[in-house]
């Protein structure tokens, strides 16, 4: 018996890749890995292509050591591993339709992000021209008399992102819902190929707006780890502000969003202002609302002044003594109480298979966070607490979001003081004389984004891969909507609150 | 002479809840605006809806039936005429003698047959939803209506709603039956005019929907005068319980012009409580889950039925 750990390190290594090992394994390692997995051992963290070869970030859970293997496909072909891992089948699909590599023995045959409308085939390796007049699709069905399907989307009544969900219901009761995505590709990968380092910071933190400063962050980790840059210790602090401001606007929408979805319009507008509060002191003290574009490789793009520090400080004490107060207002009511309890039950199992991170991983059992580990600067010395839960449902990942909020003040006070004085940003990016590889694994607000570069000898971007948490968010999505009724979808679709844009790059 | 007169009121009586009923849904979203700290669109919004909608060319689903096409002037027709027999400012007007309660709900259950008809004609998943669960909200809120109409037709001696308005003025008296009335006529009022806990009129998410969901194909004209009923249909609950339990300044049969006005005014303030009322409830609280409606409608039912025993088992309740 060979286990996971020895699997992930056996085969050929590869030169020049960090801060994880990747090692090329063969096709008896390929599959022992993914059987491995499969039985629990370990976590399958992101599953891609960079056009030749298919790579695989493993999380053993035995010696909590993180790496990539990488399976060579000569023929265009890997052994797939979503037949006996299904997380791993959207994945599959996405590089079958990227790349045109296929996975043997998958079970899902069926294009993913391309519905035949890009006027292109495997636009990421050698694309061929084809109609762009788009593809018949086969949902999976749902047989018996009483069902009925309703499709909703990919136009939504609301100002929200495309996505198809075709739902088969028995009445209010649904049977199964069917998610189909990939309508807000944007072709990322493929514009990464080759661009400046500048260029493509801009391009991953665009990659999903919310999420904007924990991608731009984690495309600089990995550019980073690839170049083995010492950031300066002031930008490192800067950085993980920013993090925690954005952790903190996104958490208090989503609960204000979840409340809303519920027509509990009173937490909605109490969330709206104090979320207002804080994209207004981002923009006082980063000059931007987002903070688009102020995490670059090698540091960050604007200093906090001392005027800014000082919102930030009167920001804190604000919303330190509201937070509170809603807390109060989401528990005392019984009416919204009555809708997220129990609603939309994600069974821990489930969650531990697909590897789900952020709230919705912590809320059914997996205590994962990347700020924890595999751990970056400054986290391991500031103290904070990653709150965790059982219960699964709809309140319980409101509740570990106001825990967040929470721990996001701790860390918040603790950086203003801690963080050093000096430069912000190294003079000039170092080149590497021969390719080298570098990798990320960051905590977003949705969970643990996933950044692998491969930089090329002029400094430019080779290959880039952005994995973001809600690929192993989404198909869960499907799953605690199953049995529920049709009209708690939009709660439990909140409480999730996947992203369609870093999903469909 | 006296017949003009009589003419006059009547017309007045239709014309009034006709031209306030947009007023009260843009007082009522106002309301909720400021008690959300928004500024809120004006209170005349409503009325610049109802006329941009007018101005708008009707987009009709190929397969729309003649039904799809008529159902909005039914369904605006019923609606107007239910409201209209409601007694606003005056007792005892010229067709008083069919505003009778069964009536009122008659016209409505025609008014909510036809729309979901017209939801399930188009054919689309989202308006046979809304019909569906329109019509489990209905089997409760009809009954429970019924039940209410028996309390205060036993109390009152008649099912007619001027007579019963009379009734009230002339015995003020407190009844156990009265305030059971009023609790599930509350709460038919909230679930016929789907108002938050039983529906949201702002929501955009087309799966949570009941009312809206039906007329999610209609467009232009069609929808304006369906927005334009649902308007006349929350005045109408308003003005109901402002007759029955409230029916002070109400100008009785034969009454002069200052009487008349001053009815009016005691109308227009009785409304605009009724709606900030609203407002205030609806921001207070979230919106149940389907599947608790039902519970939340039996207990009209329950109250109604409760309080036609009382007064069965003793004429003092």
């Amino acid at each position: 018996m060979i286990s996971l750990q020895a699997t992930m390190r056996g085969g050929r290594a590869v030169q020049d890749s960090r801060p994880w090992p990747r090692h090329v394994i063969d096709q008896t390692g390929w599959l022992r890995v993914i059987r491995e997995i499969s039985k629990g051992h370990g976590d399958m963290l992101d599953l891609w292509s960079d056009g030749v070869d298919v790579h695989m970030l493993i999380l053993d859970h035995e010696s909590s050591d993180i790496g990539i293997v990488t399976i060579e496909c000569p023929n265009g072909r890997f052994p797939s591993a979503g037949h006996m891992h299904p997380p791993a089948l959207r994945l599959e699909r996405a590089i079958r339709d990227i790349y045109g590599i296929d996975a043997d023995g998958s079970s899902d045959e069926r294009k993913w992000l391309d519905h035949g409308r890009w006027g292109v085939r495997r636009p990421g390796v050698k694309a061929e021209p084809s109609e762009a007049s788009g593809d018949a699709y086969a949902f999976l069905a749902a047989e018996g008399a009483p069902l009925h399907q309703i499709p909703v989307g990919p136009i939504h009544a609301g100002i929200i992102e495309p996505g198809h969900f075709r739902f088969s219901a028995n009445g209010e009761v649904v049977v199964r819902l069917e998610e189909r995505l990939g309508y807000a590709h944007k072709g990322i990968e493929g514009l990464m190929v080759d661009a400046p380092l500048d260029r493509a910071a801009r391009l991953a933190g665009r990659v999903s707006g919310d999420s904007t400063v924990a991608y731009s962050l984690a495309f600089a980790h990995a550019v980073e780890s690839a170049l083995e840059i010492e950031v300066p210790p002031r930008a490192i602090y800067l950085r993980a502000l920013m993090a925690e401001l954005e952790r903190l606007a996104n958490h208090i929408g989503d609960i204000g969003g979840i409340c809303n979805d519920a027509s509990f319009s009173l937490m909605h507008t109490h969330c709206a202002i104090l979320r207002e509060r804080v994209l207004r002191a981002s923009q006082l003290c980063f000059g931007h609302r987002l903070m688009m574009d102020r995490v670059v490789p090698g540091g960050v793009a604007s200093d906090l002044t001392m005027e800014g520090a000082v919102a930030l400080h009167a920001l804190l004490s604000g919303a330190k003594k509201i937070i509170p107060r809603f807390i109060e207002l989401f528990g005392d009511t019984t009416s919204i109480q009555d809708r997220t309890v129990g609603a939309g039950r994600l069974r821990s199992e489930l969650a531990k298979q697909y590897g789900c991170g952020g709230v919705i991983g912590r809320s059914s059992g997996r205590n994962f966070d990347a700020r924890r580990h595999p751990g970056y600067a400054p986290y391991p010395e500031l103290s904070f607490k990653v709150a965790s839960a059982h219960a699964g449902d709809v309140d319980a990942r409101v509740w570990l979001r106001f825990d967040e909020i929470k721990a996001s003040f701790g860390l918040m006070e603790q950086i203003l003081d801690q963080a050093p004085q000096g430069p912000i940003r190294i003079e000039s990016l170092p080149t590497s004389s021969e390719t080298c590889e570098g990798a990320a694994l960051i905590e977003g607000f949705r969970g643990d984004i996933f950044v692998w570069v491969r930089l090329g000898a002029a400094g430019a971007v080779q290959r880039c891969h952005l994995r973001d948490p809600s690929w192993f968010q989404w198909p869960l999505l499907e799953a605690v909507i199953e049995g529920n009724i049709v009209a708690d979808f939009p709660l439990c679709n909140k409480s999730f609150n996947c992203s369609f844009s870093g999903h469909d790059l | 002479m006296a017949l003009i007169y009589d003419l006059a009121a009547q017309s007045t009586q239709m014309i009034l809840v006709l031209s306030l009923a947009p007023l009260l849904l843009g007082f009522t979203r106002k309301v909720k605006a400021r008690l959300l700290r928004r500024r809120g669109p004006s209170i005349f919004q409503p009325y610049r809806d109802l006329l941009r909608l007018m101005r708008k060319e009707v987009v009709l689903a190929d397969n729309a039936s003649w039904l799809f096409r008529s159902a909005p002037y039914l369904i605006f027709a019923a609606t107007w005429v239910a409201a209209a027999l409601v007694p606003t400012f005056a007792t005892g007007l010229m067709f008083s003698w069919s505003a009778d309660l069964i009536v009122i709900t008659a016209l409505l259950g025609s008014v909510r047959f036809v729309l979901a008809l017209a939801g399930m004609d188009v054919g689309t998943s989202f308006g046979g939803i809304g019909s569906s669960r329109e019509m489990m909200f209905a089997s409760l809120a009809e009954p429970a209506m019924i039940t209410i109409v028996f309390v205060v037709a036993l109390i009152a001696g008649s099912t007619q709603l001027s007579e019963i308005a009379f009734h009230m003025l002339s015995h003020v008296e407190l009844r156990v039956s009265y305030g059971l009335a009023l609790i599930g006529l509350v709460i038919v009022a909230i679930a016929e005019n789907g108002r938050i806990p039983v529906d949201n009129p702002a929501t955009h998410l087309e799966l949570t929907m009941v009312h809206e969901a039906m007329v999610l194909e209609y467009s232009g004209r069609h929808l304006a005068v369906i927005e334009l009923a649902a308007a006349l249909k929350l005045l109408l609950y308003v003005s109901l319980i402002a007759c029955i339990f409230a029916p002070w300044g109400l100008a009785p049969h034969g009454a002069d012009l200052r009487a008349m006005t001053f009815g009016a005014a005691a109308y227009v303030a009785k409304v605009a409580v009724g709606g900030f009322l609203l407002a205030f409830f609806e921001i207070s609280t979230a919106k149940m889950r389907v599947f608790r409606v039902p519970d939340f409608l039996g207990a009209a039912l329950m109250l109604g039925l409760l309080g036609t025993l009382l007064r069965f088992v003793s004429g003092s309740f």
